[in-house]
């Protein structure tokens, strides 16, 4: 990895040669302004506010131009802030609904790149140019697509496309109806999507936004409970339910990428139809027993049934833990190896 | 798996069989395209023409149970055209001349026909896979659910002893486990001829060695299967069944047979966390934690222990499944079962389980370990078979191995071949994603794919109620026509109470693993009147 010096700012700094500007600030800890650039996907150099000063005189996209020895960049001019500015403002301009209401605010990078350019509410009436407030799509039932939130920098084409190879979205239409929109425009949920999800939590604004989002008072991370990848993944509790999960970024199965599954399939776990209470059959019908009774019933039937006449079929879901005991429990006290799970199945 | 899930993108080739991945394990469907994407050459294996063919280079689309002669084929090509790895299975493998031997049965006319796969297709994925280094194989269910599975998984070993591809990043045989803790439960001991750490149980060495651990005589003879356990039940041989966390009224073959035997138990004891339909028939429900309300470990197909940390408080009266069977086990008089937290068990497991030795929760709490990890300053490891193979020669076996056809065959009565599939949206009998209506909405109900021909050939339309025969029973789904399915081929789920696939599936076994056949069997499709 060879690395190279530059300066950004007056800042001399060392990076790895392969990087970008854009990238080589951000490691460093500068901030350019960038709506586009995710570090997960290939640069697309399509919100254009990333423009940096190049050796005094160029203007380049920092997200597309590769890092030099000795090159002086710097990250602003009046002339670079200018461009910003109408860029943005013409974002927001668009931009409807408030920010107060929108569950991405405080993470909104809009937000973020608005106060970092000074952007002030009087500037802003000026371009607004339609009122026209376009549908949201809520088809999918996990997330919905709010138009009119949509800053189209593609960030959620290029995951699609990138990183999960579906492709179902794409950027559509012309003018003020651009929008993000599937394969010959149908709802959302009727393309080929597979709600996987992994747009949605790289959206960078409140457009492409998780149903029902509560947010979480704390995480625990812990692995998911469905099929044998292991995805590391953080459970977000909120007064003793879970009200969502996030992928574990440092897991080295998943890096945090998750499936359906994994991402929203979590609503079982506060399922009203949830075993509460043991149940013991009484003349055909299960009637609410309480643990003592329940256990003395299963030890007293066991206890007659000890060797070859008991198997226990243990099981897949069950942790390694609950395995060890059930097992040891078959060998030890039934006195049998009639013990398997589903592993063929 | 032998390597690790996130070396898979750095393969040269990919080979995948049987291995439905996108849907099935989409996290590894990402590595296999992140190969593709950097030049990676992804040949795929199946009968049907799944999602990753739109990756692949070469797909071969076999008739179903047909793996065996489709593999040798491959093989017979590669040493005809000297494409093996003549230093690798020189110093690292035996029995080369007696699997050579075997090949001489699977020339490539006779491969054609066993497999449906035109030749020309069968000898360019034998050099691709040959030439294209490293090369890693990924198989699933699809491999294993056939009554020669055993022979199978071997014969994709094979395959990668005789080029090499083991041993080194990128390279290997990586079965794909199905559920998230089917490793560790194997791991566990929870199979009848094991104890933890695959020791046998019919070893009398061993038997003492865990005589002594637990301070008890312990039985010597293997113990039943799955299957087996069900056959017994019906035989009047086994009376009592303690079941924890399973559905075998949907998940398992012949699930009629298997309603029968339960049906017949004296005393079927079920802890679960929702009334399944397993459970219904029990005398006593236990209601047992979901992995958000308990902590513990779960080893995933890579072999990688991970923590699993409780999140929120038992729903209810609910109790978590070790301090269940703690109490069952103390109240019987067992020793030895005084165990105050998962924590302690897992001290336990690591002195008991050499593969696990070095495990602990202290450890686990910087990151998830790879089996075997034989002492607290271990690594893990991401790797198997290095440096040797973990047999007593340290030498990979070659294994000849013949073809053999599926149990059942399609015939006059039974024309068409049934194979079972999964959703993205569901898993195994959708006990938990049956209970996520988001999921629900997405894949609500079964259908029975079938290709357009036979769709004509059999009177059925796009969405029309069917219902499916099998020698063993029937079921009724909505039929989608598709040429996902070739001709002659039928596939449905087993996710949907209500279209209950495995009544239909066959229980034949592989003799070694004991595995029903769930991939192949004999069925007749008829369209019900709207
Ligand atoms: S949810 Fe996944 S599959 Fe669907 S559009 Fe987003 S990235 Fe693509
Ligand atoms: S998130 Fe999806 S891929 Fe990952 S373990 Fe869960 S079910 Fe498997
Ligand atoms: S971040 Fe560089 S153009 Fe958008």
């Amino acid at each position: 990895m060879a690395e190279v010096s530059l300066t950004i700012d007056g800042l001399e700094i060392t990076a790895n040669k392969d990087m970008t500007v854009l990238e080589a600030a951000l490691e460093n800890s500068i901030y350019i302004p960038h709506l586009c650039h995710h570090p997960d996907l290939e640069p697309a150099g399509m919100c254009r506010l990333c423009m940096v000063e190049v050796d005094g005189k160029r203007m380049v996209i920092s997200c597309k131009t590769q890092i030099r020895d000795g090159m002086v960049v710097r990250t602003e001019s009046e002339r670079i802030n200018r461009i910003r500015k109408i860029t943005v403002q013409l974002l927001i301009a668009n931009h409807q609904g408030d920010c107060l209401s929108c569950n991405k605010s405080t993470t909104c990078e809009l937000q973020c790149i608005a106060s970092y350019l000074g952007i002030k509410e009087e500037e802003l009436d000026l371009m607004r140019r339609s009122d026209k407030i376009r549908p949201i799509d809520t088809s999918n039932p996990f997330f919905d697509y709010d138009p009119n939130k949509c800053v189209l920098c593609g960030i959620c084409v290029r995951t699609c496309a990138e990183l999960q190879g579906v492709s179902a979205i794409d950027l559509a239409f012309r003018g003020f109806d651009t929008s993000i929109s599937t394969f010959g425009a149908k709802p959302w949920v009727e393309s080929n999507c597979e709600s996987c999800g992994e747009c949605i939590i790289r959206c960078p604004v409140g457009a492409l936004m998780p149903k029902h989002q509560l947010r979480p008072s704390f995480e625990v991370r812990s692995v998911c409970p469905y099929c044998g990848c292991g995805c590391g993944m953080y459970l977000g509790v909120r007064a003793g339910r879970i009200v969502g999960v996030r992928g574990e970024i440092d897991n080295p199965s998943n890096r945090g990428s998750l499936c359906a599954k994994g991402r929203f399939g979590y609503e079982f776990v506060n399922h009203p139809q949830r075993l509460t209470e043991p149940l013991i059959k009484k003349n055909g019908e299960f009637v609410e027993a309480s643990w003592e009774e329940a256990l003395e019933l299963v030890t007293e039937k066991f206890s007659q049934y000890r060797g070859e006449q008991f198997a226990c079929i243990a099981s897949a879901k069950c942790t390694n833990e609950e395995n060890y005991v059930l097992q040891k429990f078959t060998r030890v006290v039934m006195g049998t190896n009639n013990i398997d799970h589903c592993a063929r199945l | 798996m032998t390597n690790p899930i996130s070396d898979i993108g750095g393969a040269s080739c990919i080979l995948a069989v049987g291995t439905n991945t996108t849907v099935a394990h989409p996290i590894v469907g990402l590595q296999v395209k992140k190969a593709v994407q950097n030049g990676a050459k992804l040949i795929v294996i199946n009968p049907k023409e799944i999602d990753l063919c739109r990756f692949a280079d070469i797909f071969l689309q076999n008739k179903p149970g047909t793996n065996i002669a489709l593999l040798m084929g491959m093989m017979r090509i590669i040493v005809d055209e000297g494409l093996l790895d003549a230093s690798f299975i020189e110093s690292r493998c035996e029995n080369f001349d007696d699997f050579k031997e075997s090949l001489k049965n699977f020339d490539i006319l006779t491969v054609e026909k066993i497999t449906g796969v035109p030749k020309e297709d069968i000898i360019e994925a034998a050099r691709c896979y040959a030439t294209n280094k490293p090369a890693s194989i990924l198989y699933a269910m699809g491999i294993t659910q056939h009554i020669h599975g055993t022979d199978n998984v071997m014969a994709t070993s094979n395959l990668a002893l005789l080029t090499g591809n083991i041993g080194m990043p990128s390279t290997g045989v990586n079965p794909l486990r199905g559920q998230n803790n089917v490793q560790g439960a194997c791991d566990m001991g929870a199979l009848p001829n094991v104890y933890p750490g695959y020791q046998r149980v019919d070893d009398s060495v061993v038997q003492k060695k865990f005589e002594s651990f637990w301070f008890q005589d312990l039985p010597s003879s293997p113990g039943l299967t799955h299957t087996e356990i069900f056959d017994a039940v019906h035989d009047g041989e086994i009376k009592a069944i303690y079941l924890v966390g399973e559905n075998p009224i949907l998940s398992e073959a012949n699930a009629s047979h298997t309603e029968a035997a339960i049906a017949k138990i004296e005393f079927l004891v079920v802890q679960d966390i929702f009334l399944t339909e397993t459970a219904r028939l029990a005398d006593v429900v236990l209601p047992a934690v979901t992995f958000a309300e308990k902590d513990g470990t779960f080893t995933n197909t890579e072999r990688r222990v991970q923590r699993v940390r409780k999140a929120i408080e038992p729903v209810g009266n609910a109790k978590n499944d070790l301090w269940i069977t703690c109490q069952i086990a103390q109240r019987m008089g067992g020793k030895g079962f005084d165990f105050s937290s998962p924590f302690e068990v897992m001290k336990e497991i690591a002195s008991v389980t050499p593969q696990y030795k070095g495990i602990s929760y202290d450890r686990l709490d910087k990151g998830g370990l790879q089996w075997p990890c034989v002492s607290e300053d271990h690594p893990g490891t991401p790797i198997l078979h290095i440096e040797r193979f973990a047999t007593k020669s340290g030498k990979a076996k070659f294994m000849p191995l013949e073809y053999k056809p599926s149990a059942e065959l399609p015939d006059d009565e039974y024309p068409l071949l049934l194979t079972t599939d999964r959703s993205l949206f569901h898993f195994h009998t959708s006990t938990m994603t049956g209970r996520v209506e988001g999921l629900n909405v997405l894949d609500g109900h079964e259908f029975v794919r079938i290709n357009p021909k036979d769709a004509a050939r059999f009177e059925v339309t796009d969405d029309q109620m069917v219902r499916v025969f099998s020698r063993r029973g029937e079921v009724e789904a909505k039929a989608k026509v598709t040429d996902v399915c070739p001709p002659g081929v039928v596939s449905m789920t087993f996710h949907f109470p209500e279209s209950r696939t495995n009544v239909l599936t066959n229980s034949a076994l592989d003799p070694v693993a004991k595995i029903p056949e769930t991939k192949v069997c004999a069925v007749r499709v008829e369209g019900m009147k709207q």
